[in-house]
């Protein structure tokens, strides 16, 4: 058969010389590269106790974010679901009453806020619709379970920790991804 | 006179009861060990971790895999030899450990006015009595594999027994050479003659060289683990086996690994001889029991040495196809275990009639 490119190589069938027939040397070849082998670095990473930085863009699960006082930003829009190609996310809106000024940003606020995450395909479009800067995507990924029913994911889920009242959970919870 | 024979030194057998206890439990020990061992070279030669989640380092790991075994469903096929069934992997792991009895461990501690012999036996045919052993290894073998009452069962047991007795053959060969040059077979007196001359390897690097080969095949060790190749032949006779049936199998193996690195450094690296140290000087001024001690540390060394090559060679060298495992034994091992005794008796008959070289 003609060879289709010119890197093919005739393999060479001659018969093996004493020497080759003993193996020894070959054997002794191989032990040696093994053995070099156990004194390598290991790429391994020991993963509960270490991991490894997450790229730049990576898109994990969503945060539903606050302002500075801890106000929720969301505003009940709906851009965001209209935005999202997979439809998992629904919300509800509802009027900030008099004395919710602290809670809420706006004066209407998502009284009810889901996203179905075994439909979330974290394309990050409800991040780029957002007007207000309420949603965007963290570093963390969605937690696994055994019903489908808790993987539609609530405020509860969603809502990033107060910056007040719990600091150190909310700087945990943004991420690097808030300051690109 | 003749009540004198009768009369039993009771010290005696509580002695002996007490090393084989001894040295029973610590060649299990050893035995689980080495799949830790075993378990972390294969990962280090192929830049992995290998097992680190139980225990510090992973050193629990065994713990956990024999608990594991105990845990799982022991399965006797319903159509197999009941009796023989359950036989096999007890031969399996009874032939293992009784080799060790005539393996010299060390020399003699002095406790209580006593002269504590390390050794459960001094046979003066101790070699003898090992190929005797390690033959009955094959029954192991073949029971389990006839026992299972499956055909691939069958096929793997005579695949291994035909290998085992193969090499066993080139195996006593390459030791005829040693022993011209010993006069003896116990293994004690071999050991004693290395601690006054140079070690046998010196004497005899072709025997040893045979004396490795077949001491894999005998082990089933890979290059020559056809009789349990996992993945392609049908795993080996230990197919039907399960549960702790199954770990005594592959547990023996670990065993015969220990038992026949302990045999290769007594007769052809002197045992347990400290290298470099004269024994008996050092005995003399430092006290028999720290001598035997160190004695005893010295032959693990030389074991522990041995067992790392074992499983460096395992995750090294493939498996040989079986037409390739047998030619090597008949037409290249056995040939050459001749030649090797032929010049070896022909050098001592000239050093005999006074040649020297």
């Amino acid at each position: 058969m003609q060879p289709f490119t010119n890197r093919a190589e005739i393999v060479e069938r001659k018969p093996m010389t004493i020497w080759e027939k003993l193996y020894i040397p070959a054997i002794a070849r191989g032990m040696s590269i093994t053995f070099g082998h156990m004194f390598k670095k290991r790429p391994t990473i020991n993963y509960p106790e270490k991991t490894r930085p997450f790229s730049p863009v990576f898109r994990g699960l969503q945060v539903l974010n606050r302002d500075e006082e801890g106000r929720e930003r969301c505003t009940a829009c709906g851009l965001c679901a209209v935005a999202c190609p997979a439809e998992a996310i629904t919300m509800e809106a509802a009027e900030r009453l008099p004395g919710e000024e602290n809670l809420f940003r706006e004066e209407k606020y998502a009284a009810k806020y889901e996203i179905n995450m075994l439909r979330c395909i974290f394309c990050g479009l409800c991040e780029e619709a957002c007007p207000k800067d309420a949603i965007y995507l963290s570093e963390t990924v969605t937690a696994s379970n055994y019903s489908r029913k808790s993987f539609i994911y609530g405020k509860e889920e969603l809502l990033i920790p107060h910056p007040k009242l719990q600091p150190e959970a909310f700087e945990k919870a943004r991420g690097l991804r808030v300051k690109r | 006179m003749h009540l004198s024979l009768l009369a039993i030194d009771w010290f005696l057998i509580v002695e002996k009861l007490i090393l084989i206890a001894i040295i029973v439990s610590v060649s299990l020990l050893v035995a689980m060990y080495e799949t830790y061992a075993e378990r972390k070279v294969a990962a280090f030669i192929q830049d992995r971790r290998g097992p680190n989640r139980a225990g510090p380092f992973g050193i629990l790991q065994p713990v956990a895999d024999g608990l594991k075994l105990f845990m799982k469903e022991e399965i006797v096929p319903n159509l197999s030899n009941r009796f023989l069934f359950i036989l096999g992997p007890g031969l399996a792991m009874l032939t293992a450990m009784m080799t060790s009895a005539v393996v010299p461990w060390s020399s003699h501690l002095e406790l209580f006015g006593r002269n504590v012999e390390l050794q459960i036996a001094d046979v003066n045919i101790g070699i003898l009595y090992i190929f005797g052993v390690v033959s009955m290894g094959v029954y192991g073998v073949m029971i389990g594999g006839w026992a299972s009452n499956n055909k691939f069962s069958l096929l793997a047991a005579i695949r291994g027994a035909s290998q085992i007795i193969s090499y066993e053959l080139a195996m006593g060969l390459s030791l005829i050479a040693l022993l011209m040059l010993t006069q003896t077979l116990s293994l004690k007196t071999i050991v004693a003659q290395q601690q006054d001359g140079i070690y046998f390897f010196f004497k005899q690097p072709v025997g040893f060289l045979i004396f490795l080969v077949c001491a894999f095949a005998e082990c089933n060790r890979t290059p020559f683990d056809l009789s349990e190749a996992e993945s392609e032949l049908n795993f080996g006779y230990h197919q039907e086996y399960s549960s702790m049936k199954l770990g005594f199998y592959l547990f023996a193996e670990y065993v015969n690994m220990f038992i026949s690195s302990a045999v290769m450094a007594t007769l052809f690296f002197g045992g347990y001889d400290i290298p470099f140290v004269n024994d008996t000087s050092f005995g003399a001024s430092h006290g028999q029991n720290l001598l035997a001690i160190l004695q005893g540390l010295s032959l693990f060394l030389k074991v522990a040495i041995f067992i790392f090559f074992f499983i460096w060679v395992r995750w090294t060298v493939p498996r040989f196809r079986y037409d390739q495992l047998m030619r090597l034994g008949w037409k290249g091992l056995i040939p050459l275990a001749l030649l090797n005794m032929i010049v070896t008796g022909f050098l001592i008959l000239l050093k005999q009639n006074h040649w020297h070289f």
